[in-house]
């Protein structure tokens, strides 16, 4: 009885890992396939590797370019908005946790309601402000809202709040230390693991927002490759059958668009694993030792 | 409410640490000035684009107070209510499915041995990392019955032999609501798994003693534990889902319009601002849908206790 309960969970579990990860596991074999073979052979064969070159050349033909250029665009908007919330959002966390101002409740409020409001209800207001400053199919319309991650400023507040004490602090400031060379040889050497974690969640979430740029960017050039994504599948014939001659002249088909859809993750997993251990570490840890 | 004083006494203000800072380095108000720079990227891009949204819904198109006229013009619109209609439908689905798949498959893993369990936590993690449009169109070839690996499942389940067949309208909500079960329950599971081990094993243990079996240990003992993080994560996903616009964006243009560009009410509100120009009313469909993460996240903060806001 015990057994078949036992026998009965595994199987459960492994039902939902295949439904996670076949899809995955078939994207990942996709490229390495010629069109015709997706539909008539074993859905999860691989291919060759010759069909794989011949994918990302045709990709890479597609529109002149256009793909590195996206991905390029994504690099750029995503790299520079979090280098922007590091440097905004850790001394913010920092100046919360230990400072004394007024209006300090008022600021902590307002960066957890924003934090938690799910980011599309902001995309049409976002838009509407930077259209009426004219700022409207400018990189700088994707960056600067992208620059503001309140849930990066959240992370460093909790990590000084919790983990650091005031003590430590105080410490440097009777050994002579100022404001400023107390956060910046005390405070945020010790903030490394939550450095690491604002990296990642502000990186991918840039990476894989769609709306925003969507809305704010008119010129195919500019797109990041989400949106990109998007414009390449309305340009395949397969599932959009009225491109049809349009399919055979950009030589985009399903084997393209699988390879362009996996490529455009390649970022977030390499930088999810130069953080994973301290997103693994997560928030534990602190500055003294017990 | 709690008056000044108090605030002032319950600040984080240990020894001497504020107050030696304000003699010698002549700050009135430390800690500003590393807050300094946020503030300009919080008020433009949190609190004026709210102001500016309800600014515009409240005006008309000269400028002039339009009262709760646009708000009466949309939700008149015929586009309106079937709009709300779907989003409401695809997140009730999918609330309900994270709701029973997450914590039935958490508890499951939180019984078994540790590599095993943290295998299976990492499988059903990696699909997190294609989310928005990526997601979507992995999910497009898995419902083309021609080539994904369940076209057995596609066909027999879903019923459809052709591409088509499977985005047919009235099955939109429940593949969005896969598409997002597919992205985020992983990480949800992650997150209730390190709730559950927050408890201590004496508990488990002394419910065991007393004769409990694993499932009156999982369903008397960790489900009430963790019931905040499953109330942070319905009001969470309620106030996302509402928002839903990639997804059917995608299926729109994949379906030759066959799905229409207004399915969702973010889509309404976006070809209300692009098609027609009328930004009053495509703000007015904003701040329907502001309010509804406005109060979800109030509620958060508020009712689960989850997030701290003093000290």
């Amino acid at each position: 009885m015990r057994l078949a309960a036992r026998g009965l969970r595994f199987l459960i579990l492994a039902a939902f890992a295949a439904f996670f990860v076949v899809p995955v596991a078939w994207l990942i074999l996709a490229p390495t396939k010629s069109d015709e073979a997706l539909v008539t052979g074993d859905p999860l064969a691989f291919g060759g590797f010759d069909r794989l070159v011949l994918a990302w050349q045709h990709l890479d033909a597609f529109s002149d370019h256009l793909y590195r250029l996206w991905i390029g665009n994504s690099l750029l908007y995503a790299v520079s908005a979090t280098a922007i919330v590091l440097v905004t959002g850790i001394p913010a966390g920092y100046g919360l946790a230990f400072g004394r101002f007024p209006g300090r409740r008022l600021v902590l409020s307002l960066t957890l309601v924003v934090m938690i409001m799910p980011a599309a209800a902001l995309v049409l207001p976002i838009f509407l402000e930077l259209n009426s400053v004219h700022l409207i199919g400018n990189a700088l319309s994707v960056i600067l809202p992208f620059a503001f991650y309140p849930f990066g400023v959240y992370l460093a507040y909790i990590y000084y709040a919790t983990a650091v004490p005031r003590e430590l602090l105080d410490a440097a400031r009777i050994d002579g230390c100022g404001e400023w060379s107390t956060f910046r040889h005390v405070a945020l050497p010790l903030a490394k693991p939550v450095v690491a974690l604002v990296l990642f969640f502000s990186f991918v979430a840039d990476w894989n927002n769609f709306f925003l740029p969507y809305t704010v960017l008119a010129d195919s050039k500019q797109y990041p490759i989400q949106v990109g994504l998007s414009d390449l599948l309305s340009s395949t014939p397969s599932f959009n059958p009225a491109v049809g001659g349009g399919g055979q002249q950009v030589n985009i088909f399903r084997p393209e668009l699988a390879l362009a859809t996996l490529l455009a993750v390649v970022p977030v997993a390499v930088v999810f694993l130069l953080s994973q251990r301290a997103l693994v570490r997560g928030l534990v840890g602190g500055g003294v030792k017990e | 409410m709690r008056s000044t004083s108090t605030a002032e006494a319950d600040a984080p203000a240990v020894g001497a640490g504020a107050p030696a800072a304000r003699r010698r380095g002549g700050h009135t108000w430390p800690g500003l000035a590393f807050v300094g720079p946020y503030l300009p990227f919080l008020v433009a891009f949190g609190v004026l684009p709210m102001l500016y949204a309800l600014w515009l819904a409240f005006t008309d198109d000269a400028g002039g107070w339009a009262g709760f006229r646009n708000f009466t013009r949309t939700i008149g619109d015929y586009r309106f209510l079937p709009a709300f209609g779907h989003v409401l439908l695809y997140t009730g689905v999918w609330l309900g499915s994270l709701v029973v798949l997450v914590v039935g498959l958490t508890l499951l893993l939180h019984g078994r041995a540790n590599r095993v369990s943290s295998a299976f936590r990492f499988l059903f993690y990696i699909p997190g990392a294609l989310a928005g449009a990526s997601s979507v169109l992995v999910w497009l070839f898995m419902l083309d019955p021609t080539v994904s690996p369940g076209s057995f499942l596609v066909r027999n389940v879903f019923g459809s032999h052709l591409f088509v067949e499977s985005i047919a309208p009235g099955k939109l909500p429940f593949i969005f609501a896969m598409i997002a079960f597919w992205t985020g329950a992983g990480g949800w599971i992650v997150i209730m798994y390190g709730a559950l081990n927050t408890i201590p094993q004496e508990l488990e243990d002394a419910a065991r003693i007393d004769g409990a079996g694993p499932v009156t240990i999982a369903l008397r003992i960790k489900l009430p534990l963790i019931r905040k993080w499953i109330a942070y994560m319905v009001i969470l996903s309620f106030a996302t889902g509402t928002q839903l616009f990639v997804e059917p964006q995608l299926v729109n243009q994949a379906s030759l319009g066959l799905v229409p560009d207004t399915w969702s009410a973010n889509q309404l509100a976006f070809q209300l601002a692009f098609r027609y120009a009328d930004f009053n009313a495509a703000a007015a469909v904003s701040v329907d849908l502001l309010a509804i993460g406005l109060i979800a996240a109030a509620l958060i903060v508020t009712r689960t206790g989850l997030f701290r806001t003093d000290d």
